[in-house]
């Protein structure tokens, strides 16, 4: 508290209170109103309502499935985002941008396009779709197309965070431990996967948010059979548009707990172990 | 590399000591080919089944033409419109000190972390005329549920993230000197702003509006429930897929695929394009 003369880089008064309204009208009523919203709404009957209305069995049945896709996507995603990462960052080799522009792929195209695309494949009238159905096999309207079309939107997340910091981390540490003789699969565990494991985690965070929560692609895949196929996210559409507003709401604002849950843990991260994690939007 | 006799040799013919070089490519080859290549190839494939004139007649249907004209202009609209805010957002958060900031901060990340379809629910229930939202602007006129302007409300919310946390990382690493030289020169601080730091956030203004174009084209959970839904009214590009498919049409819904896959397919490539230029500068 020196001095109040602004220096140099100061903004003037008008720009700096411009700024602040902008900001705060803009994550109060974009970002907190729908939050409280959800909330409001789910209660609106009281908690007990709320609750009921989560502990029916379609609710259980969601809740259930989506853990169930979570649980076979994230690790696929996460062996994969490990490997990608450790193919683009361990070596050189020609078309290494065009790879990493195939692995951002899922972040612009849409999720519903996702979903047609296993559904020309797997579906009746799609590729395999006659072959699958003489074997008896059922992949679209099923866990196995569910699982797919989550695996697709949720692909980028670990791959994203890891390869800019295994890129920043160099080779020299796992040069060393290959030429004092340790395995692959050593070098691996004991000096490359310490040096990731925060990183790691913040991707595998984020990929199973997603995972968890996504909508479109799976809703295309899922055939929205009640009490079968339809995951939390797609539970929500369902009451809503059968007019079960607490319904919808609670399960909605079980999903707005996860991911609340979900910013919390990726801003300690982010606190604690900075210097661990690759900023995942930087480029 | 001047390590001692028989470990140089070997350094020198095996560019990279690190074994798994043929394991890991061939698993992220097989894995992206099977996950994303091969079912966006089918997209590619299925829409000419009827020629290139059926592929044409389904595009030029009016009901396909109206939707992809509501998905792409209202997509462009939330992207400019969320430009101004990302800036805005992320000025105020990377050069101001206030309470409660890191919450803020966490909270911008809200629309990646919460599902579409809450997300959804949620914007509907806000803007509907009895709405906490709704009910005060349809007293004054403006009806926002069931119209474009719903829509565009439902591109802004998921589309700002985009913006701000791509804008983040550039203003937090660039440094003071540049802004306090021009104000030495005798620049106004607004001509400062203009003229030395709105150019420098130039290549990552493009590059978040337009990677929350991209999202906001493809949108689907958060934009149907604000939406009414009504062919050549409010009836987004995303959503008549999924009315094609439910319909077994899926010559319609893949050629309408084809379009936004061919849109993400070019952001993706002109974003890698500007990139490169700029990391060679």
């Amino acid at each position: 508290m020196s001095q109040n003369r602004p220096g140099p880089t100061d903004d003037p008064a008008a720009l700096r209170a411009t700024c602040f309204v902008v900001t705060g009208a803009f994550v109060a009523l974009f970002l907190v109103l729908p939050l409280v919203t959800v909330f409001a709404y789910a209660l609106r009957s009281g908690l007990e309502a709320a609750l009921a209305s989560i502990a029916t069995a379609d609710a259980w049945s969601a809740i259930t499935l989506t853990l169930i896709v979570a649980v076979i996507s994230v690790p696929l995603n996460m062996l994969f985002g490990i490997c990608a990462a450790w193919a683009i960052a361990k070596y050189d080799f020609k078309g290494k941008t065009l790879l990493m522009s195939l692995i951002d792929l899922p972040f612009s195209v849409s999720p519903v396009v996702a979903g047609l695309a296993y559904m020309l494949i797997f579906g009746l009238q799609g590729w395999l779709g006659p072959a699958l159905r003489d074997w008896n096999i059922k992949v679209v309207f099923a866990l196995p197309g569910m699982v797919l079309a989550t695996l697709f939107v949720s692909l980028p997340f670990v791959a994203r965070e890891l390869i800019p910091l295994m890129t920043d981390q160099g080779r020299d540490e796992e040069e060393a431990a290959v030429s004092l003789g340790a395995t692959g699969l050593q070098t691996f565990f004991r000096v490359t996967l310490p040096n990731i494991k925060w990183g790691l985690l913040y991707g595998v965070l984020l990929c199973n948010a997603r995972a968890m929560g996504e909508f479109g692609a799976v809703s295309v895949v899922s055939g929205h059979i009640r009490g079968l196929t339809d995951t939390l996210p797609i539970h929500v559409q369902v009451l809503y548009d059968g007019y079960d507003f607490i319904g919808a709401f609670s399960a909605a604002a079980l999903l707005a707990l996860i991911a609340l849950l979900t910013l919390v843990i990726k801003s300690l991260l982010e606190w604690r172990y900075a210097d661990e994690i690759a900023a995942i939007y930087q480029s | 590399m001047s390590a001692v006799g028989g470990k140089a040799e070997l350094v020198w013919r095996e560019p990279s000591a690190i074994p798994g070089k043929g394991l890991t490519f061939g698993c992220t080859i097989l894995y992206l080919s099977v996950v994303i290549l091969i079912p966006l190839a089918a997209i590619v494939l299925r829409p000419w089944s009827n020629g290139i004139g059926g592929f044409v007649a389904i595009l030029t249907s009016p009901r396909v033409l109206a939707a992809l004209e509501l998905s792409y202009v209202t997509a462009a609209i939330a992207a400019l419109l969320n430009t101004f805010f990302g800036l805005v957002v992320a000025w105020t958060l990377t050069r101001y000190r206030f309470p409660l900031r890191r919450v803020v901060d966490s909270v911008i990340d809200l629309p990646f972390a919460l599902p579409t379809s809450v997300a959804g629910i949620a914007l509907s229930a806000l803007y509907t005329h009895t709405g906490w939202l709704g009910a005060p602007l349809a007293a004054v006129g403006i009806d926002v549920a069931y119209t474009r302007l719903g829509i565009l409300v439902a591109l802004v919310f998921i589309g700002l993230p985009f913006v701000v946390r791509t804008i983040e990382p550039v203003l937090a690493e660039m440094s003071l000197e540049a802004e306090e030289a021009a104000a030495t020169l005798g620049a106004t601080r607004y001509q400062t702003l203009f003229r030395v730091v709105l150019p420098a956030l130039a290549p990552a203004l493009v590059t978040g509006s337009t990677l929350a174009f991209a999202r906001a084209v493809g949108e689907y959970g958060s934009v149907i429930f604000i939406a009414g839904n009504l062919p050549m009214v409010s009836e987004i590009a995303p959503l008549l897929i999924v009315i094609k498919l439910e319909e077994f049409d899926y010559a319609g819904a893949s050629a309408i695929g084809v379009i936004m896959l061919i849109t993400s397919l070019s952001i993706l490539f002109a974003l890698n394009a500007l990139q490169r230029r700029l990391a060679r500068q």
